[in-house]
């Protein structure tokens, strides 16, 4: 019973983490904090505007392998422990 | 080689694939037709998502969608990739755990209710409904574009075609299929753009060279700014929508395809439940690259039309513009009579209108891309027009044939009977769908992108709640659903058709767009669901055993 919650509490504390992140880039950086942000520039792109239309989808492509790898582990971890 | 014979070999080919692949992996069995038998790899299974997510829009006009509106395009972006983090971390490993067929199976067991069922195999309906009609459009629009017939023959070849593949092989064929026709988009939609990259930035990754300098040594996004500022545009980089306003709709947009149907059913085709975290990491990369790639195309094609026509002489304008103003996407008109082509945005001087799809369509004549280049184009567009419909159907018969038929008004069918329900309503959803495609209603094109809107209303919260909350219970599932769609249908018709008295953009609730409102929606139904699961039984032993299970790791 305590592995049981032991695992989904984990993936609970990886969820939290993960989604934050998800919030963060997009609705963050990409949105509420865009117009601050684009006061930087990196090469041609202001640094909101760039996180809007290319690094949010960056890292939401990055999240969903790191969650992959994660949740594998813990998979492992889990059987192991049996 | 002329080509119009190119294009006729590039769809010609194409579709002869599509069909062998679905004679070869035809379904044996109602398993095999609505979950492709669970033994799709999870390679395959991300393109076939990313197949069936991208369609004819997504080919054709949103690059074209961003190139005029700037920032303000982000919000597809963002929105339609963003929602597949919500897929990977919150629903499809643990509804593909659940193990059954489509998702009103999931609401209708996990809340122990045919009630519940019902209401998600109606919001299902609605929402496979006001998608697929406009995909089907979409085949009718390719065809007569490329092919010179006319938008009813498009739709009715269209139709063949999908009634075919998708009746015959069920979701196993048209999975398969999906993956042949990622590649082709993938292929179509790349090359121009790689070539366009190179030819105004020097660099070949069309993600890097929008962000770097064109050949006058200025960076191409100051030089479109100061176009725009010039022309009286608003700014490319920075919004014209309130930041409130485009909080919503991005919400809207990822929110709903996490609860699409036809995006979740595909979870449900493959072996293991690790295998669905990973089919949808490999969706969304396959996705990222066209949708990373469509930002750059806008840029691109965006300083390219406005360096080529701005107060040049009409008469000395390149070939592409008289070919496609002769099919109407773009028309000038000279106001002044001055032969100059003004193009600003005072609409009392402008005097040029261009078509958003224009933007992707002509690319290969800016970039004077060979013929053939031009037919894969043809093709890609409508394998992206063809796979997408195709999902749509299998959601739309297997919510018939197993929902309704099977689970709710005849549950002593046999699986032969079954199946044959199955291809049958495809059959009739297709001819439906023709229909609309042929006879579109004035609304499809508002109401695709409010499809988005309906699923996050409805279904998002019935199955995150479902899963993460063990006291959610019959009552609150139902009311929050029948509530946030209501509400949501309520809005779109309110300020889309102009029913319950209408209202324009001052009357918006709290200046949230139709588009964006879904969030709004779905915040009520998860607040509705609560406050009435607090007053209500929690559910039994063996629920509360359902959700400990679908909890557990694979072998468990």
């Amino acid at each position: 019973m305590d592995n049981k919650n032991n695992y989904w509490k984990t993936n609970l504390k990886y969820l939290v983490i993960l989604l934050t992140i998800w919030f963060t880039v997009s609705f963050g950086f990409g949105i509420l904090l865009a117009e601050r942000l684009n006061q930087i520039q990196m090469g041609g792109f202001k640094l909101g505007f760039w996180f809007a239309q290319q690094g949010a989808i960056y890292v939401f492509v990055i999240l969903i392998f790191v969650y992959i790898y994660l949740m594998n582990r813990l998979d492992q971890k889990f059987k192991n422990q049996k | 080689m002329e080509l119009q014979y190119w294009i006729w070999i590039a769809v010609g080919l194409s579709f002869t694939l599509y069909i062998t692949i679905a004679i070869i992996t035809r379904a044996s069995s109602t398993g095999e037709f609505y979950i492709a038998g669970k033994g799709v790899p999870p390679i395959a299974n991300g393109m076939a998502t990313a197949a069936d997510w991208m369609s004819a829009a997504s080919f054709i006009s949103m690059a074209g969608i961003i190139s005029f509106n700037g920032y303000d395009g982000s919000v597809y972006l963002m929105g339609w990739t963003g929602g597949y983090v919500l897929l990977a971390l919150l629903l499809a490993p643990y509804l593909r755990k659940f193990g059954k067929f489509t998702v009103p199976d999931f609401i209708g067991d996990r809340y122990y209710s045919n009630v519940a069922r019902g209401v998600a195999v109606f919001c299902a309906l609605i929402v496979s409904f006001t998608y697929i009609a406009g995909q089907m459009r979409g085949v009718g629009v390719v065809f007569s574009r490329y092919l010179e017939v006319d938008i009813t023959t498009g739709v009715l070849i269209g139709m063949l075609i999908v009634l075919f593949y998708a009746v015959l092989g069920g979701m196993k064929g048209i999975t398969y299929t999906q993956v042949a026709q990622y590649c082709v988009l993938i292929f179509a939609f790349m090359l121009p753009a790689i070539f366009i990259s190179l030819m105004v930035t020097g660099n070949v990754i069309p993600q890097i060279g929008f962000g770097s300098a064109g050949s006058d040594g200025v960076y191409l996004l100051d030089k479109l700014d100061g176009l725009h500022r010039e022309l009286g545009f608003h700014e490319y980089t920075t919004g014209k929508k309130s930041t409130l306003d485009v909080f919503f709709i991005t919400a809207a947009l990822m929110v709903g395809t996490a609860g699409l149907p036809h995006v979740i059913v595909r979870f449900f085709t493959v072996k293991k439940v690790s295998d669905a975290r990973k089919s949808a990491g490999w969706a969304l990369l396959f996705i990222a690259i066209l949708y990373t790639t469509a930002p750059a195309v806008a840029v691109f094609s965006r300083t390219n039309l406005i360096e080529t026509v701005s107060n040049k002489p009409h008469a000395s304008l390149p070939q592409w513009f008289d070919k496609w103003e002769a099919t109407g996407l773009i028309s000038y008109d000279d106001k002044n009579q001055d032969g100059l082509v003004q193009y600003v945005a005072d609409p009392q001087i402008n005097e040029l209108k261009v078509d958003a799809d224009i933007m992707v369509l002509a690319n290969p004549e800016i970039a004077d891309l060979p013929n053939w280049i031009i037919a894969i184009m043809a093709a890609g567009a409508l394998a992206a027009a063809l796979s997408t419909a195709a999902g749509l159907l299998l959601v739309i018969s297997s919510s018939v044939s197993h929902d309704l038929i099977k689970k709710m008004i005849k549950p002593d069918v046999s699986e032969k009977q079954e199946l044959i329900a199955a291809r049958l309503s495809a059959v009739g959803a297709v001819m439906l769908a023709a229909y609309f495609g042929i006879n579109p209603p004035g609304f499809v094109a508002a109401t695709v992108a409010l499809a988005f809107g309906l699923a996050a209303a409805s279904f998002f919260p019935a199955i995150v709640m479902g899963i993460f909350s063990k006291k959610m219970n019959k009552e609150g599932a139902v009311a929050g659903m029948v509530v946030g769609i209501l509400l949501m249908l309520f809005y779109m018709t309110k300020f889309k058709f102009g029913w319950f008295g209408g209202g324009s953009e001052k009357d918006w609730w709290f200046g949230i767009s139709p588009e964006g409102f879904g969030s709004f929606a779905m915040l009520v139904n998860f607040i509705v669901s609560i406050t009435i699961s607090k007053f209500t039984p929690a559910p039994d032993e063996e629920i509360q055993k359902l959700i400990e299970n679908i909890r557990k790791p694979d072998d468990e």
